[in-house]
C-alpha cells in the first residue's frame, strides 16, 4: 500500500533521524542504559549526564536556566502541572484563572476540573482572527486572579499570541503566566528571559522528537512554586517523580538543538511551501484561509473550502494526510470548537482542512496537495446543493432548513 | 474511518447527479437536513401521468456516507411507482452500503428526502 502522503506536523512529527540514533544509544546494555539517578557507580552518573546535558539544549532554545526545565510526559502532562500545580498551591491567595477559548484540551480541561474543585475560570473569546489581546488579558484581571495561562501557537489555525505583552501585564499584577508552547517551540524564536512567562509546556513530538516525553519551564527568579501532581521518589526536585527516560530526554534535548540551529533556515523554506499552496488554491471561488494573516507559525495552512464538507472533502483526500476543522461521526456533527469560537458559521467550519507542513514536506508534496484539492473541490462542489444554491444567488442563511 | 466498496465505488462514481426544474409539475423535490449540522441531500423525481419514477436526482452535501446514500437511492427508484419508492426503508440503505453504526443516520436522511420528494409531488398534483 502506498502511504498517503504526510501533511499533519502539527499533530505530530517524524523523529528525526539524527535525533533517533542518539537515542538507540541510551537503550541496550551496551549502550547508556542505566538509572539517572543512580548515585552510587558509573552507569548512573553516566546517564546523568546525558539527561543534564539535554536539559541544557532544551533550556538553551528558549534562554532558561537548565534548573528551570522539569521533565514530563508531554506538553499534557506539562499543562496539568503547571496549572493544577499553581491552583492547589496558591488557592489561599485567590481562586480565579484567565485562560481562552481555543486552547488545547489539555488546559481546558484542566480548567474544567478546576471549576469542578471550586475555582472560578474565565474563557477569553479570541478576536475573528484568532487573537488574544493583552487588553483582554488586562480587562478579565480580578483581585483574585492567580493565573493565566494562554497558549503561545494555536494548534488549529497557527496564530501567535503576544506573550511579551501579556507577560508585562500579568508581571505588574504579581500574578502568574503560563504558556502552552507546544507548538511554538523550534518554529518561533523564545526567550524566557525577555517575555515574561513563569511557566512554558514544551513536548518534543511536535520538534522531530520523541513522543512521551516533555517539559516544563518553571520560572526561578522570581521563584514559581507548584504542588506536584505526581508523587514518590522525589525527581525533578520533587515537582514530578518518576525516573528519568534516559533515552526520550536524549531525545527531546537532541530535537531541541537542531531546532535551535536550524529553525531560520527550515523556516524561510516552509514559509514558502505554504506560499506556494496558498497561492495553488486560493483563486478558487469561496476559499479561505483561517486565522491571521501574518500573525502566525508558517507551517500552518486551515483553509476552508465552502460549500464542500469535511468528511467528504477527507475522502477525497485520501492520498493526503491532513486533518479536519471537524468530524461527522454521529448525528450531532462537531464543528471545531476553535474555528467557532472565531465567530465562523458551522458550515465554514465544517468545511476546513489544516495542512501543517514540516521539515521534510518538499515542493512536489505541495503540488500534489495542490491538485488533489483542487480536483476534491471541484468534484464536491458539482455534488453540492448548497453550490448551487450560492451559484443561484440564493442567501442559505435565509432558507427554512429541516433539521433532523 | 474505513469505507465499505460500496460506499467508494458510490463516492468515486456518484450516479444521477443533477438538477430539475422544480417548478415542473411532474417533479417532486425533497431538500432535507441542514447545513450547521454538515448534511444537506436533495432528492428529485420526475414522476410519470401513471405514476411511476421515470428520473431521479441528487446533489448531497454531507460525508462519503450520505452521498453514497443519495446515489444509490436515485438508482432504485427509478422504474418505481410512488407506493414502491415510499417503502424503502434507511435499514435496505444501510445494509446494501454496509455502513457503519454511526453512518445510520446518513441513510435515515436519504429516506426522509425519500418521503419529502414524494410529499412535494403530491402536493401538486
Ligand atoms: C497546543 C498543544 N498543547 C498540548 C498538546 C499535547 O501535547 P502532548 O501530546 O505532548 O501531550 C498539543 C499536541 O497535541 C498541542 O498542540
Ligand atoms: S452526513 Fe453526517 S456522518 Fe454522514
Amino acid at each position: 500500500m502506498k502511504l498517503p502522503l504526510y501533511l499533519d506536523y502539527s499533530a505530530t512529527t517524524p523523529v528525526d533521524p539524527r535525533v533517533a540514533k542518539l537515542m538507540c544509544d541510551c537503550l541496550t546494555q551496551e549502550g547508556n542504559f542505566g538509572n539517572p539517578a543512580s548515585r552510587s557507580h558509573v552507569y548512573g552518573w553516566q546517564a546523568e549526564e546525558a539527561v543534564e546535558n539535554a536539559r541544557r539544549q532544551v533550556a538553551d532554545l528558549i534562554n532558561a536556566d537548565p534548573r528551570e526545565i522539569v521533565w514530563t510526559s508531554g506538553a499534557t502532562e506539562s499543562d496539568n502541572l503547571a496549572i493544577k500545580g499553581v491552583a492547589h498551591f496558591y488557592h489561599k491567595k485567590g481562586k480565579h484563572i484567565i485562560t481562552s477559548k481555543i486552547e488545547h484540551k489539555a488546559v481546558l480541561d484542566t480548567c474544567r476540573q478546576l471549576e469542578r474543585e471550586g475555582f472560578e475560570v474565565t474563557y477569553l473569546e479570541p478576536s475573528t482572527e484568532g487573537l488574544i489581546s493583552p487588553e483582554q488579558v488586562a480587562e478579565a484581571m480580578r483581585e483574585d486572579t492567580i493565573l493565566v495561562s494562554l497558549m503561545h501557537v494555536n494548534n488549529e489555525i497557527g496564530v501567535v499570541t503576544d506573550i511579551a505583552a501579556i507577560g508585562e501585564i500579568t508581571r505588574a499584577q504579581k500574578v502568574l503566566f503560563h504558556v502552552d508552547a507546544a507548538q511554538s517551540a523550534g518554529k518561533i524564536a523564545i526567550d524566557v528571559e525577555s517575555a515574561k512567562v513563569d511557566l512554558m509546556s514544551f513536548s518534543a513530538h511536535k520538534v522531530y522528537g520523541p513522543k512521551g516525553i516533555g517539559a516544563l519551564f518553571v520560572r526561578r527568579k522570581p521563584r514559581v512554586r507548584l504542588e506536584a501532581q505526581m508523587h514518590g521518589g522525589g525527581h525533578e526536585r520533587g515537582m514530578r517523580s518518576g525516573t528519568l527516560a534516559t533515552h526520550q530526554i536524549v531525545g527531546m534535548g537532541a530535537a531541541f538543538a537542531i531546532a535551535q540551529a536550524e529553525m531560520e533556515s527550515d523556516n524561510a523554506r516552509i514559509d514558502a511551501l505554504r506560499q506556494r499552496l496558498w497561492d495553488g488554491v486560493k483563486d478558487m471561488e469561496e476559499v479561505y484561509m483561517n486565522g491571521h494573516a501574518t500573525q502566525r507559525v508558517s507551517g500552518n495552512a486551515n483553509i476552508s473550502f465552502n460549500f464542500v464538507e469535511g468528511e467528504s472533502l477527507l475522502m477525497s483526500l485520501r492520498e493526503l494526510a491532513v486533518s479536519s476543522g471537524s468530524a461527522c461521526t454521529s448525528a450531532s456533527l462537531e464543528p471545531s470548537y476553535v474555528l467557532r469560537a472565531l465567530g465562523m458559521n458551522d458550515e465554514l467550519a465544517h468545511s476546513s482542512i489544516r495542512f501543517s507542513i514540516g521539515r521534510f514536506t518538499t515542493e512536489a508534496d505541495i503540488d500534489q496537495a495542490i491538485e488533489q484539492s483542487r480536483n476534491a473541490v471541484i468534484k464536491l462542489r458539482d455534488l453540492s446543493p448548497l453550490w448551487d444554491m450560492y451559484k443561484d444567488g440564493v442567501d442559505l442563511d435565509s432558507v427554512q432548513w429541516a433539521a433532523h | 474511518m474505513a469505507y465499505s466498496e460500496q460506499v467508494i465505488d458510490h463516492y468515486e462514481n456518484p450516479r444521477n447527479v443533477g438538477k430539475m426544474d422544480e417548478a415542473d409539475a411532474h417533479v417532486g423535490t425533497g431538500m432535507v437536513g441542514a447545513p450547521a449540522c454538515g448534511d444537506v441531500m436533495r432528492l428529485q423525481i420526475k414522476v410519470s401521468d401513471e405514476g411511476v419514477i421515470e428520473d431521479a436526482k441528487f446533489k448531497t452535501y454531507g460525508c462519503g456516507s450520505a452521498i453514497a446514500s443519495s446515489s444509490l437511492v436515485t438508482e432504485w427508484m427509478k422504474g418505481m411507482t410512488l407506493d414502491q419508492a415510499g417503502e424503502i426503508r434507511n435499514a435496505n440503505i444501510s445494509e446494501e452500503l454496509a455502513l457503519p453504526p454511526v453512518k445510520i443516520h446518513c441513510s435515515v436522511l436519504a429516506e426522509d428526502a425519500i418521503k419529502a420528494a414524494i410529499d412535494n409531488y403530491k402536493s401538486k398534483q
